[in-house]
């Protein structure tokens, strides 16, 4: 499979080490999609080449496409100048991804959040723990079918007939 | 003799109760130390990939360690953040800061509106720095679109993001002064500010929270007069700046308390992905202005203030240096003002003038259609910082190709920074973790979106 030209060097040199992961270039910013088992290989790969900032990580409720989830990790190199996002798919059905925080301490809190947000867990992260919402909280709010406004309104209709 | 009446009196501590379970603070506290992972052990001390400091000295046994929370509320931690520390006497072994407190799910709400709406939202979240969350939103929502503003919107833009740069760091001067007990700073920072604000509610109409920076440009056109008032706020600002350095750079306590303090290295910003004044106070110079411009920031000359110490000292002097950097930009931003449209003539994005409405009904029905449905914004995913007061300010933004963001993500600086509170605090006095909290200079809003 031929890359299409990569935005900058970094990506460029990632592209043809990783000949499978589909390298694409939306709105002039690199974007590497890359399968679960991948995920973290290329990961450490990125780091090893230059990306030495894990800017943020997030993720994406698809409903109802297939694999519904998305996280997205933002890297960014501070010597090139240069920014690779990753994305890959978490399907429903088996919410797991490895966990980055030991390559990048940044990603601690970031994939807290996500799990907290979204319910994806992250194995091997030190402290898998709700972060925004409190402990004994039902479901993820930033899911597409997790409703706005859930909290029943607490109107009671007049005590007597006028 | 008359009787005596007797009471009970309610002497805290001694009432009984079942301990374990009153006190239990669920999954989100300290991991207690006997049972703690070492994983969660170097994440309370910061040292989780930056091994340096792992040779922790000799424990202290459980008795002469205290847990205590600080916060969430508590004056010095700059809203309802709350830190659950580790002490051996007065020193700090390790740190856990507690969000969540004014977690109001923005990034929810976003979902539910428009992209016209889109910066009401997000301008409340880093509510010392609005325009630079409505500047983020904008960006991202025109790269999308694929739309270009008009070059005196996109000077406007950095007229208004360089002024709002003055007034947060100035608020952080205030509130860094007010911690240490230099309680005239506070009210020095607040009043130099106020000339800001006045001209922010001149020209937006609102003091904060403004919803001025616009997709497709901005709000309104700048006020009559705006010319005196950027001339009166170049005069104000740098007599302000005199005054504090004569007031606090050379003084002795201002100095025994910040030099050394809340010490964090380049690699340890890199790793922890800290950002901002705290990044350029290691001496990195690092500025998304310079290193990936946005809205013709590229045009103007200005300087990236550094510093070596990485402490709380540094801190100050970079956000000192820099309020002088963007009043710099600001003179060149007033003096090469163009003329023009303050925002695109795309009528699919801008709403007409008032006035054509009376005349014309396809502007009342392009106004009917803006304001009730939006409009429709391609399908696509843009990632977009600008560099805020705190730090890279991102905003992850992604399109299904209706009126509505399916999903919009704000990286927060303040978030990550508070991350990298452990990092500072550990090891230090329990007094200068107020310093150190304070030059971090978090925006509660900002952290909990």
């Amino acid at each position: 499979m031929t890359q299409p030209a990569s935005v900058n060097e970094l990506a460029g040199e990632l592209a043809t080490r990783f000949a499978d992961v589909s390298f694409e270039q939306p709105f002039g910013q690199e974007v590497a999609r890359v399968s679960r088992d991948r995920y973290r290989e290329l990961a450490t790969a990125a780091k090893g080449v230059g990306f030495e900032v894990l800017v943020d990580l997030t993720a994406v409720d698809y409903l109802p496409r297939q694999p519904r989830f998305e996280v997205v990790v933002s890297l960014l190199s501070l010597t090139k100048r240069s920014r690779l996002r990753l994305t890959v798919g978490v399907p429903e059905d088996d919410l797991h991804l490895p966990s980055l925080t030991d390559l990048y301490p940044s990603a601690n809190f970031l994939e807290r959040e996500v799990y907290d947000l979204f319910g994806i867990s992250f194995d091997d992260h030190p402290d898998l723990t709700r972060i925004l919402m409190p402990d004994d909280w039902e479901g993820h709010p930033l899911r597409k079918d997790y409703p706005v406004g859930a909290v029943p309104v607490q109107f009671k209709g007049s005590p007597q007939s006028r | 003799m008359p009787e005596r009446r007797t009471t009970e009196v309610w002497v805290a501590g001694t009432e009984e109760t079942a301990a374990g379970a009153a006190t239990d603070e669920g999954a989100q506290k300290l991991a207690d130390r006997e049972t703690a992972s070492p994983d969660q052990l170097a994440e309370g001390r910061g040292t989780l990939v930056v091994d340096d400091q792992l040779a922790e000295a000799e424990p202290a046994s459980a008795e002469e360690r205290t847990i205590l929370n600080m916060g969430p509320q508590h004056p010095a931690t700059h809203g309802v953040l709350r830190l659950q520390l580790e002490l051996e006497g007065e020193i700090i072994r390790r740190v856990k800061p507690v969000i969540g407190y004014l977690h109001t799910g923005m990034e929810k709400t976003a979902e539910t509106l428009t992209y016209l709406q889109g910066p009401t939202n997000v301008t409340r979240m880093d509510y010392l720095a609005p325009f630079f969350n409505e500047l983020c939103f904008s960006l991202a929502t025109e790269k999308l679109l694929g739309a270009e503003v008009p070059p005196r919107a996109a000077a406007i833009r950095v007229l208004m993001t360089e002024l709002n740069r003055i007034s947060s760091h100035l608020v952080w001067a205030a509130t860094q002064g007010l911690d240490l007990g230099a309680v005239s700073m506070m009210i020095y920072g607040l009043r130099e500010r106020e000339t800001l604000l006045a001209f922010f509610e001149k020209t937006t109409g609102l003091r904060m929270n403004h919803n001025y920076i616009r997709p497709g440009g901005v709000a309104a056109d700048l006020p009559d007069g705006w010319e005196e008032d950027i001339a009166q706020i170049l005069k104000v600002i740098p007599a302000g700046l005199d005054d504090y350095h004569q007031l606090v750079t050379g003084n002795p306590i201002f100095l025994e308390r910040t030099k050394g303090v809340g010490v964090i290295t380049t690699e340890e910003c890199v790793a922890y992905g800290v950002g901002g004044p705290m990044l350029r106070a290691t001496g990195l110079g690092w500025d998304l202005r310079k290193e990936m411009p946005y809205s013709g920031i590229e045009r103007y000359e200005f300087d990236v203030p550094t510093a070596t110490g990485g402490d709380v000292f540094d801190r100050y002097t970079v956000r000192m240096a820099e309020i002088r950097e963007s009043l710099r930009i600001v003179e060149q931003v007033t003096a090469g003002m163009p003329d023009g449209d303050y925002r695109t003539d795309d009528l699919k994005i801008t709403p007409p003038p008032r006035a054509r409405i009376d005349q014309s009904m396809e502007a009342l029905i392009h106004h009917f259609k803006l304001f009730t449905e939006g409009f429709k914004v391609p399908a696509g995913e843009v990632y977009q910082a600008v560099e805020s007061p705190r730090g890279e300010l991102g905003h992850y933004l992604v399109s299904d190709g209706s009126a509505r963001p399916l999903r919009l993500h704000v990286r927060a600086p303040s978030l990550i920074n508070v991350q990298a509170l452990p990092v500072m605090l550990t090891d230090q006095l329990i007094a200068d973790s107020i310093a150190t909290i304070a030059s971090v200079d978090p925006v509660m809003g900002d952290v909990d979106r």
